[in-house]
């Protein structure tokens, strides 16, 4: 599965994006931020605070109950601040 | 369909007279432009000062998220033409950000379609703004007002 992280997320986790197999147990998006934020300082820190942390699966936004196939493009980033 | 992002910036006259060109039912076009100011809310009293402003997006999404804010657009209201170009990488006060504009026959719907856009632009689509001061760079905080401006269109979702 292809995480991609953006604005401060990305900038606190230290990468942009990543590859990662899907471990057993992570069925949904909320399940892969538990997940992702037990893999080191710099992931608990940049999900700590789930509230400003926004997701989407394949270019859609999801809430932290959308399931997860092997495939899917999820990205993390904080709440949008164009125009 | 006409979604652009992009880094360069923007012609606005140039712009409205392509997006009514040969189209003569057209009565109106309402259009917004964003620039970057060089305050924004800070230490400072009266604010900090802005010397440069960095937009980041999710290439992708971004015009998947614009196309549907513009297609929810043409199903509320009667539009002959709707045009969203919105710039990302590093801009400095004064530049343009964004150009939101929506040909009708009449103004109502031009205007009304128009302020829709910028509204669900601001709060969906996947762009982020870092802000260079005296203190150094920082990301821009979502702003509640922002969602609450949103939610005023909110009778139905896409």
């Amino acid at each position: 599965m292809r995480i991609l992280y953006f604005a401060w997320l990305r900038a606190k986790i230290g990468m942009s994006e990543e590859e990662v197999a899907l471990p057993a147990g992570v069925a949904t998006t909320g399940d892969l931020i538990t997940w992702l934020a037990s893999r080191g300082p710099n992931y608990a820190d940049a999900l700590a605070n789930r509230a400003v942390v926004k997701v989407a699966v394949n270019q859609d936004y999801v809430g932290l109950d959308h399931p997860l196939a092997a495939g899917d493009e999820v990205a993390l980033f904080p709440p949008v601040t164009g125009g | 369909m006409a979604i652009r992002v992009q880094a360069e910036d923007f012609d606005v006259g140039a712009e409205l007279a392509a997006l009514t060109a040969g189209n003569t039912a057209i009565g109106g076009v309402a259009s917004f432009v964003g620039l970057v100011r060089d305050i924004a809310p800070g230490s400072q009293t009266g604010g900090d000062a802005v010397g440069a402003m960095t937009l980041e997006h999710y290439p992708g999404m971004t015009e998947r998220q614009l196309a549907a804010i513009e297609a929810e657009a043409r199903a509320r209201w009667p539009l002959d033409a709707v045009l969203i170009i919105h710039r990302h990488g590093r801009l400095l006060p004064g530049d343009r950000i964004v150009l939101a504009a929506c040909a009708s026959a009449h103004r109502a719907a031009a205007f009304e379609a128009c302020w829709f856009l910028m509204d669900w632009l601001k709060t969906k689509a996947p762009f982020w703004k870092q802000e260079e001061t005296a203190e150094g760079s920082r990301w821009v905080a979502a702003k509640d007002e922002d969602d609450a401006a949103a939610a005023r269109w909110s009778t139905r979702t896409p």
